[in-house]
Order: C-alpha cells, then sequence, then structure tokens
C-alpha cells in the first residue's frame, strides 16, 4: 500500500506542476524558455522559504524531476555549502549540487551533434 | 476592413487550442515521467545507493533518456502532444540542449554547437545560481544573527 502511495503521490504532484506550465502555455504569451527560468526561480524560492522540501517527502521524484527540483538542488547546495565553507559556499554551492546534470546533458549534447545529421527547419 | 473587425475575423478563424485536452496529456505525460523516476529511484536505493547520489541519478537516467529520443527524432513528436508534461520534467532541459547542439552543427562547431548549446540551459542555469546565490548570501548572514 505504502508503494502505491509512494507511485500516486509521484504521478500527481509531477502531474501538477506540469499542468501549470501547460496553462501558462495556452492561457499566456510566456515562451517555453521563460516558462523554465521562472520554474528554476521558483525552485530557489521555495526552497528557501521551506516550504519545498515537505513536497520532496511526500513526492519524491514527483518534486525533484521537474525543474522546480533543480532550483531545489541549487538552494539545497548552497545552504549546505555555506554551513559547512561560509560565505564563499553561496558562489560554489549551487553549480556544485548541479554539475552532475548540467554536464551530463551538456556532454551528450556535443555527442549527439557528433553523431546525428541535422534536419534542415521546417 | 478595419482592425476591429479583423481581429475578430481571426479569432474567429484561428483554429482552437484545446485547452482541456492539454492540459490532460501534460498531467498524464508529466506524472508518468515522475513516477518512472520513481521507478528508478527505488531501484538505486535497493542496490545501497545513499538517497541524494540516487535522487541525483535519477535525474541523470531521464536526461540521459530524454538524449536518446531527441536523438533519434522522437521527442518532438511526443512534445507536441505532452505540451508540458515534457517540458517541465528535466526532459524539456536536456531536450533543449541536444536539439540546440544538432540544430546549430551547420554554424561549425565553436560558435555555433558551443555557444547555441546554451540557448535555453544558459538562462536557466544563470538564474537558477543566480537567485541561488542571493539566497546564500542572506542565509549566511542569517546564521549569524541566530
Amino acid at each position: 500500500m505504502e508503494i502505491f502511495l509512494n507511485y500516486l503521490f509521484a504521478f500527481l504532484v509531477g502531474g501538477i506542476l506540469c499542468v501549470i506550465a501547460q496553462i501558462l502555455i495556452d492561457k499566456t504569451k510566456l515562451t517555453p524558455a521563460r516558462i523554465l527560468v521562472a520554474y528554476v526561480c521558483a525552485g530557489v524560492f521555495l526552497t528557501a522559504i521551506g516550504l519545498y522540501e515537505p513536497l520532496v517527502k511526500l513526492a519524491s521524484t514527483g518534486a525533484t524531476v521537474p525543474l522546480t527540483g533543480f532550483g531545489y538542488a541549487i538552494a539545497n547546495g548552497v545552504r549546505e555549502a555555506v554551513d559547512q565553507k561560509g560565505i564563499i559556499g553561496a558562489l560554489t554551492g549551487g553549480l556544485t549540487a548541479t554539475s552532475g546534470g548540467i554536464t551530463l546533458a551538456l556532454i551528450l549534447g556535443f555527442i549527439a551533434s557528433l553523431i546525428v545529421s541535422g534536419k534542415p527547419k521546417r | 476592413m478595419n482592425k476591429e473587425n479583423y481581429n475578430i475575423y481571426i479569432s474567429r478563424r484561428a483554429k482552437k487550442s484545446p485547452f482541456l485536452k492539454n492540459c490532460c496529456f501534460a498531467f498524464l505525460f508529466g506524472g508518468s515521467i515522475c513516477a518512472l523516476g520513481r521507478i528508478f529511484l527505488d531501484i538505486y536505493l535497493y542496490i545501497g545507493m545513499e538517497q541524494k547520489d540516487a535522487s541525483s541519478l535519477v535525474s541523470m537516467t531521464i536526461i540521459f533518456i530524454a538524449f536518446l529520443l531527441t536523438a533519434f527524432g522522437v521527442f518532438d513528436n511526443i512534445a507536441k502532444i505532452a505540451g508540458g508534461g515534457t517540458l517541465v520534467p528535466i526532459t524539456g532541459f536536456a531536450n533543449s540542449v541536444v536539439s540546440a547542439a544538432i540544430d546549430s552543427k551547420s554554424e561549425g562547431y565553436v560558435l555555433g554547437v558551443g555557444a547555441k548549446i546554451f540557448s535555453i540551459a544558459g538562462p536557466v542555469i544563470l538564474y537558477g545560481i543566480t537567485s541561488g546565490t542571493i539566497y546564500g548570501i542572506i542565509y549566511y548572514f542569517w546564521t549569524l544573527l541566530r
């Protein structure tokens, strides 16, 4: 039962975060890039004021996989780094916590540019 | 035909975006991607990884899947239906990087791929770490005051 609830909450919370973006796409003139930026900043802000951690506890990947989770990782990394190293942590913590995902995406992007022939834009 | 009439005419002719259907698909696809992430998380925890490492490996796994789908040209077809459902999960971030790299290949590897790969990832990283740094500074002085 508990396993089922884990998956249900991951599905529900992740789905709701995506529906909010879909509403923004359909009802406002925000471009996808702006929505992604807004999501990351919202993730940092909600983590900073302590509202995102309970959501991660409840939904795990439902809260960490959406891009707000990227902001959550940045804010958490910054806080841990400040705790350990002081003010310098404010500069180093964010990228350290997210370096894995960023590096992997960039390297895969580069590999894709090597092996996939670009299609002309329609 | 004056401007007002023209706008009315256009809005009547414009294809109505099926708002409710879009939201349902965004919910289903987005929720499924997150539930899939949860499956990976349980696997990684089961083989004895720490929660934090397992969580970031889940993101990497999904980035890798998005890379495969983008490289094989399937991602756009899914994204057309899913909308926000594939944009908001880390798949949207990965797709923006990989597709930008593929599309800018013809412009060369330094100012083409090297620069354009950041066209969407750049703003995301910039504003993410900027707000993170602001939070870090505030948090630092907050801990001093306590």
